[in-house]
Order: C-alpha cells, then sequence, then structure tokens
C-alpha cells in the first residue's frame, strides 16, 4: 500500500470529520452494507447498558466474598462470564489486585484496549497521546495529575495492554466500609480505580 | 508512542462526563463496528490500517477521525467500496455483501458474542512463569517488511521475567497480513521500569507487556 498522502482513499471524503463520518454512513446505507437502526443499537449498548458499573459490581463481590475473590484472580474470564460479562474486547480477563505493597495502572500504549465489557467505552483521557506517552514511563507523575499519591513503601506496576488480554484492577477495600452492602460498596467502586488511576472513594 | 516526551498533562474528565463527547464519535465507533461485521477483515487488519495512516495524518487526526479515516481506506483496499462511491458517482444497485448486513435486532448477540484471540497452536510452549527473557533488538515484523507488529518501541532488547502464560494466541504480524493465524505462546512479562527509562521514578516500579513467543529469546 502507497504511503503518499494523496493515495488514501479517505481523502476523498469531505475533511470535517463529522461530515467525514456522515458521508461514509450515507454511501454504506445506500449500498444496502449497514442498517442505520443497528448503529443506533450499538450507541445505545455502550452509552445506556455496557459501563463501569458491571465492573463495579464484580469488585464489590471481591470485596465482600473471599470465595469469588480467589476464583477471580485465577480465572476472571470464566468468573465474569457467570455474571454475564463477556463480549467485544472482554474474550480474555485477567484482573490484577492492589495491595499495601504494590499499585496496578492499566494503559494500551499501542492503541486503546480496553475491557469493554467492565468498563463500557474508555473515556477521551485513556485513548489521549499524553495518557499513552506516560503512563508506562512516569506512572507517579500521572497518578498525581489525577489526584493520587502512593506512599514510597508501595510500588507500581503499569500493565500495558499490547495483545487481546484485557486486565481490571481490583483496587483495596476501603477502610469504614464494614458492614456495607454489596450494593454500597459497588457505590464506592469508581470507573478509575478500576483502570488505577484512582483509588475507591471512601463512605462520607 | 509509550514513553514519549512533550505531549502535556494527561487532560481530565468528570467520572460522569459523556460516553461520547460528540455525536460523531459515536457514529464513527458504530459504523466501524458495524461494517466490520461484514466479514471483510480481522481486528488486527483494522489495527494496522490506523497505524499505515500517513505519519502526518496520524499526528494531526484525532481519535474517532482515525478510525473513520482507516476504515474508509480499508474499505476501498479491501473491495468492499471503490473510488467512485466515495465520489459518489457510483450505481445505487444492492451490493453483493448486503446479505451480510448487521441488523439491529442482531447487535445484542454480536456484542456479546465477541472474537477471542486464543487458538491451538503446535508451537511448542518455551518459557515458564519465573524464566528470565530478553525481547528482540528491534521492534519489526519479521514476515512482512514494515508490518504490524506488537511489540512496543520502548521495550526493545529488554530483559524481563514471565510472569504468566496466557495460552496460544493469534500472532497479529501474521493476521494483520492475511497469512493466518499462526497462534503462537504469549506471555505477560514484567521488566523493572530501570530496564526501560533512563531516569525511572521508582527502584521497584514495573511495567508489564504481553508478548509473543516470537518476540523473545531466552536470557
Amino acid at each position: 500500500m502507497p504511503h503518499d498522502d494523496h493515495d488514501h482513499p479517505h481523502a476523498l471524503l469531505p475533511p470535517d470529520p463529522a461530515l467525514r463520518v456522515k458521508a461514509l454512513e450515507t454511501i454504506l446505507t445506500r449500498k444496502g452494507l449497514i442498517d442505520p437502526a443497528a448503529l443506533d443499537e450499538i450507541i445505545d449498548t455502550y452509552q445506556n447498558k455496557i459501563g463501569p458499573q458491571n465492573g463495579a459490581r464484580v469488585v464489590a463481590k471481591a470485596w465482600t466474598d473471599p470465595d469469588f475473590k480467589a476464583a477471580l484472580l485465577k480465572d476472571a474470564t470464566s468468573v465474569v462470564a457467570d455474571l454475564g460479562y463477556y463480549g467485544r474486547q472482554g474474550e480474555h480477563m485477567v484482573v490484577v489486585a492492589n495491595t499495601p505493597e504494590q499499585h496496578n495502572m492499566v494503559v494500551c500504549t499501542l492503541c486503546s484496549c480496553y475491557p469493554w465489557p467492565l468498563l463500557g467505552i474508555p473515556p477521551g483521557w485513556y485513548k489521549s497521546d499524553a495518557y499513552r506517552a506516560r503512563a508506562v514511563r512516569e506512572p507517579r507523575k500521572v497518578l498525581a495529575e489525577f489526584g493520587v499519591t502512593l506512599p514510597e513503601t508501595s510500588s507500581v506496576r503499569v500493565w500495558d495492554s499490547t495483545a487481546e488480554v484485557r486486565y481490571l484492577v481490583l483496587p483495596m477495600r476501603p477502610s469504614g466500609t464494614d458492614g456495607l452492602t454489596e450494593d454500597e460498596l459497588a457505590a464506592l467502586v469508581t470507573r478509575d480505580s478500576m483502570i488505577g488511576t484512582g483509588l475507591p472513594k471512601v463512605p462520607s | 508512542m509509550g514513553g514519549r516526551f512533550g505531549d502535556g498533562a494527561v487532560r481530565l474528565e468528570p467520572d460522569d462526563a459523556p460516553v461520547f463527547a460528540e455525536d460523531w464519535h459515536a457514529r464513527a465507533l458504530a459504523v466501524t463496528l458495524a461494517a466490520g461485521s461484514l466479514g471483510q477483515w480481522n481486528i488486527d487488519i483494522s489495527r494496522h490500517a490506523r497505524e499505515r495512516l500517513s505519519p502526518k495524518d496520524y499526528t494531526r487526526f484525532s481519535y474517532y477521525e482515525k478510525w473513520i479515516s482507516a476504515l474508509t481506506d480499508l474499505l476501498v483496499e479491501s473491495g468492499v467500496l471503490t473510488e467512485e462511491d466515495l465520489r459518489g458517482e457510483a450505481d445505487k444497485e444492492e451490493h453483493p455483501l448486503a446479505g451480510r448486513k448487521m441488523k439491529a435486532e442482531a447487535v445484542a448477540g454480536v456484542l456479546a458474542s465477541g472474537g477471542p484471540a486464543d487458538r491451538p497452536s503446535n508451537v511448542p510452549v518455551e518459557f515458564k512463569p519465573g524464566q528470565e527473557v530478553v525481547t528482540a533488538r528491534q521492534s519489526a515484523n519479521r514476515l512482512v517488511d514494515g508490518g504490524h507488529t506488537r511489540l512496543p518501541m520502548y521495550a526493545t532488547g529488554a530483559k524481563g521475567r514471565v510472569l504468566m502464560v496466557h495460552g496460544t494466541h493469534v500472532l497479529p504480524d501474521s493476521s494483520a497480513h492475511k497469512l493466518g493465524d499462526a497462534p503462537e505462546p504469549l506471555y505477560a512479562v514484567v521488566f523493572p521500569a530501570s530496564e526501560l527509562w533512563a531516569s525511572p521514578e521508582h527502584p521497584q516500579d514495573e511495567v508489564v507487556l504481553d508478548l509473543w513467543q516470537s518476540y523473545l529469546e531466552p536470557a
């Protein structure tokens, strides 16, 4: 494939990205290759049905059920699939647990790999050049921008998702949460705490 | 771009920011997924199409602009659309692939079924957890010059330790070029930050990468 700019077919579509998408959608629809109603359905799925609430439920369950946690850390794919969380971009799941000695953080430096069935579509910053470039080299400076400061006694392990394996961080259960129900605990689990750029909320 | 300098601060968004910042972002994602279901390429081919945008376009395009532009290129390269189609000059006859169109009622099933990347392989597993390995000195596709590969530049020639054996997975270097799945063992390999960076932030920090067996040699 030639690499000269003018040889790229995308240059034949309008340069404005919103118009470019619209043009391509129109052409494909006219040819009978895509169905706009299917597009609406895809968007609705990731806007309203699949999101970090799924991952939060997994984390809350791991906080309350030691057997579940042990199984999750051993074979996350089948354990979360049993809860109904399987699908596109979550075919091979690994869950990594934070401890007082080790903090985990996930990035994809090559593209934007992310566990969709558990967290939904990644936020803009996860897909940004700044996060992808810096998370592997200076995770502590990046964490500081998120308002997270780790003690010197904790190491940071950054997971660069270079294959089809998707990683989810199991944050530590905050203190002062004894006796909370699984639902109450799930409400403390933020999206960023499962990427490793944040910590769970502390009950007020 | 892992390790690159000069990108500035990470621009944070609140937890409740919309999933798609712009309507066209959502459309770009949906058109890409729907076109993928026509079955004319795999995930490695589509990733490679984004990476093959000219360096100038790759740098100036926003995230979903890369998606939609690479998708357009892929549709033409794979013969699904012609340049005349893109110019709006083509006939309006139904396309031979129209029977594969993803229908609204099929969406939930397609998204829920996924596409696993593990395959049976007869390549023997060479390394076990705890074993020291060294990554290839260059990040390069050994099958196609200048082709797709998944060893980041920042992790070349580095010594690490096998943390997990993920089983045997499709090799993107082959699959992205329609040379077959060529499944081989895939490992999570952990590297001390000091092995990768001139000025690591902390002596105990580490980076883990998923790497195929052919990217590795025994240390």
